[in-house]
């Protein structure tokens, strides 16, 4: 199977200048991006596969002696290319606050407890048909310093490979139903509704373990569609 | 209409997760011992070729140094292969992955140890003059930047069919300066994400 990367698929992506959220003023771009053909350095990218992968990457309830504090989850779901195939055996990599919306990192000050027993970061590999899943807490929101009382909707980090160096990605998974959406500049730097709502997991009852945890899916569509006769 | 998820930002606090073994200070003392996807050491016991250095220092729009970014860089082999099933060539160095992570330290400085890339192939069957492919991601950068690397000691930059798509007076800003250090080849790699010599950025 060989892929194309349609340029055209990028504009459901925020700009890369996107005033309200003020660090993007001093790190965009201010010249035009050359345009360039996608030669063999860029159709082709890293390949991570099991091997990259130890034992409880994927739950991060596991990591430590004990359990960690807060709400246990399970979020889940399938990489998809823009023909909705399943991106097998790719690397899916995640880091996240605790469930008291405080980062593990030392530059995060926000004056919420640290849990011993949890860091926050994740890491699986696809099976032959995209899926993925991950045992975690849910992260707490946390303030930042971009505008007065500015806080940030609940959210885990995501870096997917894909196949190939253009369909790499890195975003942010939301919850459904943050009442925090309207006044967060990240979120709403992707202007398109629906594209927002493609960063939305979405409450799988019917993957929710009783009396243990509850599930979220979240499908991630990459860049990459199957080269059609009409092109080249 | 596109039906990809959008991009986010990394934000500031990815170095536990993606760059655990970099200099950035990013640990309480936690005794989590989080191993590394890929580091800044690309360099495998059977990879042939030259090992280099490449450093680099990344600045915003004031020339202040971005103390929270992380470079991702891509490569072939010092035989100009790279490590993926599109590209079907025998692979010599079969450890050497091509693929390194460096986070960016409090003076915004990057750096990779690896082998100089071979030549690759181009459009049209040209050759490509040897690079690296360089992808930028911080806070601040809602979706990666993409640029390439080349070296200032290949006489092959003058026929890139890349580099010939990009105005003369700003194909200098993608060309790694080489500099004897220790007997080493250190490249300098400078990446300015906004203003006067601005780095190349590519729209792909």
């Amino acid at each position: 199977m060989t892929l194309v990367y349609p340029k055209e698929s990028l504009s459901a992506y925020p700009k890369h200048l996107s005033p309200g959220y003020r660090s993007t003023i001093k790190r965009s771009p201010s010249k035009p991006l050359i345009i360039i053909p996608h030669t063999l350095s860029e159709l082709t990218g890293p390949v991570y596969g099991h091997e990259a992968v130890q034992e409880n990457d994927n739950d991060l309830t596991k990591q430590h002696k004990g359990e960690p504090l807060g709400e246990r989850i399970i979020v889940h779901g399938h990489i998809l290319d823009e023909d909705k195939r399943p991106v097998p055996d790719t690397l899916v990599e995640i880091w996240q606050a605790n469930a008291c919306g405080r980062y593990v990192h030392v530059v995060d000050q926000h004056p919420a407890p640290l849990d011993p027993n949890f860091t926050g970061a994740g890491r699986t590999v696809t099976d032959k048909n995209g899926y993925y899943k991950f045992i975690t807490v849910k992260p707490g929101a946390y303030p930042w310093r971009n505008h007065p009382n500015a806080w940030r909707p609940n959210h885990i980090h995501f870096s997917v490979f894909g196949h190939s160096f253009l369909s790499r990605l890195v975003t942010q998974m939301y919850f459904p139903g943050d009442p925090l959406f309207p006044f967060d500049p990240i979120f709403n730097s992707v202007t398109d509704e629906k594209a927002r709502q493609r960063m939305i997991s979405s409450f799988d009852l019917d993957n929710t373990v009783p009396d243990w945890a509850l599930c979220f899916r979240f499908d991630i569509v990459l860049r990459g569609r199957e080269q059609t006769p009409m092109e080249h | 209409m596109s039906e990809i998820t959008p991009s986010q930002t990394v934000g500031p606090f990815f170095a536990y997760g993606l760059t655990p073994k970099g200099v950035c200070q990013w640990r309480p003392n936690s005794g989590f011992d989080w191993k590394e996807t890929a580091g800044d050491n690309l360099i495998t016991p059977d990879a042939s070729g030259e090992r280099i250095r490449i450093e680099g220092c990344i600045t915003d729009g004031d020339g202040a140094p971005i103390n929270d970014a992380m470079i991702e860089i891509w490569q072939a082999d010092a035989q100009g292969r790279y490590m993926h099933p599109r590209d079907n060539r025998s692979i010599p160095n079969a450890r050497f992955k091509g693929f390194g992570r460096s986070a960016t330290d409090k003076s915004g400085v990057f750096g990779f140890s690896t082998v100089k890339p071979g030549a690759v192939p181009g459009p049209n069957g040209k050759a490509q003059a040897p690079h690296i492919v360089v992808c930028i991601y911080s806070r601040g950068m809602l979706r990666q930047i993409y640029t390439r690397l080349y070296f200032s000691d290949e006489s092959a930059n003058a026929s890139d069919p890349i580099l010939a798509l990009i105005p003369p007076d700003r194909r200098d800003t993608l060309v790694a300066k080489k500099q004897m250090r220790g007997g080493q080849n250190v490249y300098r790699f400078d990446i300015r994400v906004q203003g006067k010599d601005e780095t190349v950025f590519f729209d792909i």
